[in-house]
């Protein structure tokens, strides 16, 4: 019977109108699933083991704990406020309003690095300074330095493994010691800017700290030229200044001594500061802040930083601001320095994880900032 | 009786096609963003006035679509489909403000200057508050989810109209004469 042959021939495939439904649906599934591959790539989910800002965070808390409401890092700190009279000089290389002649409008923040909010004030422990200037036409430039010449390391990378390199360990409580040879082993460049570092020792107290920028910047000047810049706090050291942090290093019961020097300082007269623009040149490396440029490069006196109230960080909007270096105005730029995003990206993740959080009295509490 | 329209008007197909664009690269923008350390800087100074961008191109587009006439549904879309298709793009105008507001507002609470080029930069519309930034920052990346499955939902449905049931649905928008 030839048409029971037809249909056996036939039974196997689908009627024409059938298979172009199928075929019309594999086209759907695999459009739509190119589609949340592109985005779950895009996301990173397919690159498990790339560094994001979120472990940067995560490896903080590793290190010193999870302190609720306090930042990963520099989590100890007390909060100063101040003005910047540009001298005008800063305004050869860049268009920024802050280095027109005039004032702005100064908050800050001074801390100790690491993650403990109530460590005991150590001569060693890295001393920051964050800043916000505001200039009169309302552009805001955040800079957040440290009393170190060199920064340790040239990648985020190489941060993350160090600070993974110093993770106490579960058994002993302490970092393991082989853990950061090896380090050092494989990051001969952080070898050589620790060897840096240790030639400058700090200072008595934070009043006579020098604090760098450490990051090159790019300066754009109103033509449009631009010139790498770094830039240093130079200290106005004054007799007073040295012999009060001075006589608080003797006091060492007070686990606050360095705070509580910069707070009696402050309270005696104001603080200040030369801001130092150092014009890099041709060949000088921006993209690693742990080599120094060299001492002959031309510096700019921009003007002079003064610091003349002081404030606990339980009292301080200022306590609230991420002083993230990337905010800066028009005429200052970031530089290929690698750690620059980095810096930006791991400080807004600590930023959003502290500000959902209630924060603990800090220790240096309204009452001990008063004037005694 | 006049013969209906067909498709949707010349400046709501080019505004609908605009859109797609910018949101597609602002969600790939934000996702690639938060999970990047080296590029982090440079996709945030896209992501800013791109948002504020879609936040304008939104609000042209609600009056073009309040002015313009529409064409029917043909009636290979059934009654219970139009009200979901009807629901969605309602959801999506919502999120098209929603969105670049809340990005603007999270800014303002955590004190984040709003610099969108140069020197140019938009006032703080909201009062320094954490907490308040904290809500905002969270609600912004739920809503982006939100905003991807509805987009997924969208580019199925009208997949599935053009490919499957084959009723030439899609040149209700195709920037061309269909």
């Amino acid at each position: 019977m030839p048409i029971d042959t037809k249909s056996t021939i036939d039974s196997g495939s689908p009627p024409p109108a059938r298979r172009q439904t199928l075929a019309g649906l594999a086209l759907l599934g695999v459009l739509v699933a190119a589609v949340v591959c592109t985005f779950a790539y895009v996301g990173g989910w397919f690159t498990p083991g790339k560094l994001t800002p979120k472990k940067f965070v995560d490896v903080f808390q590793a290190v010193d704990g999870e302190h609720a409401g306090f930042r990963r890092n520099h989590a100890k700190g007390l909060c100063v406020s101040g003005h910047f009279d540009s001298s005008g000089n800063g305004a050869a290389i860049s268009r920024a309003a802050v280095f027109q002649p005039g004032r702005s409008e100064v908050v800050g923040r001074f801390s100790l690095g690491g993650g403990l909010p109530f460590q005991a004030d150590t001569p060693t422990q890295v001393r920051g300074l964050g800043l916000q200037l505001t200039s009169t036409s309302g552009q805001v430039w955040r800079t957040a330095m440290i009393n170190l010449p060199v920064f340790p390391v040239s990648t985020p990378q190489a941060f993350y493994e160090r600070l993974q390199a110093g993770i106490p360990d579960a058994k002993t409580g302490k970092p393991d010691p082989a853990k950061m040879t090896a380090f050092n082993a494989s990051h001969p460049e952080s070898v050589a800017a620790v060897k840096i570092i240790k030639m400058n020792p700090p200072s008595a107290g934070f009043g006579d700290s020098t604090f760098h920028g450490l990051n090159a910047f790019v300066f754009s000047d109103s033509q449009g030229k631009s010139t790498p810049v770094r830039w240093v706090l130079e200290p106005v050291r004054s007799a007073s200044t040295t012999a009060l942090a001075i006589a608080s290093a003797t006091r060492p019961d007070d686990p606050n001594y360095l705070f509580d020097a910069l707070i009696d300082a402050i309270h005696t007269h104001p603080l200040q500061w030369h801001l130092m623009l150092i014009v890099g040149q041709e060949g000088d490396p921006t993209n690693d802040a742990s080599k120094p440029w060299p001492p002959s490069r031309q510096r700019i006196d921009a003007g002079m930083l003064t610091l003349d109230a002081v404030q606990s960080e339980d009292t301080s909007p200022t306590y609230q601001l991420n002083f993230d270096p990337l905010v800066l105005p028009d005429g200052i730029a970031p530089s290929d320095d690698p750690i620059l995003s980095a810096r930006s990206a791991v400080y807004s993740n600590s930023f959003t994880r502290r500000s959902g959080e209630h924060k603990p009295p800090s220790a240096l509490t309204p009452a001990s900032v008063n004037p005694k | 009786m006049p013969a209906q329209r067909t498709q949707f008007t010349m400046p709501m197909r080019i505004l609908h096609w605009l859109m797609a664009a910018m949101v597609l690269a602002m969600l790939g923008i934000g996702f690639a963003m938060v999970s990047s350390i080296s590029r982090y800087h440079a996709l945030m100074s896209i992501h800013r006035p791109l948002g504020i961008a879609v936040l304008l191109v939104a609000g042209i587009r609600l009056i073009v679509r309040l002015l313009s006439p529409l064409p029917p549904f043909p009636p290979s879309v059934p009654p219970r489909e139009r009200v979901v298709a009807t629901a969605s793009e309602y959801l999506m105008y919502t999120l098209l403000f929603a969105m670049p507001l809340i990005g603007w507002s999270m800014l303002s609470a955590a004190r984040y200057p709003v610099t969108l080029f140069g020197a140019f930069r938009l006032p703080y519309i909201m009062p320094e508050n954490p907490m308040l930034y904290w809500w905002l920052r969270k609600s912004h990346t739920v809503l982006a989810y939100l905003f991807f499955f509805t987009f997924l939902a969208h580019f199925t449905a009208i997949l599935f109209h053009t490919l499957v049931k084959r009723d030439r649905l899609l040149r209700r928008m195709l920037p061309w004469k269909a």
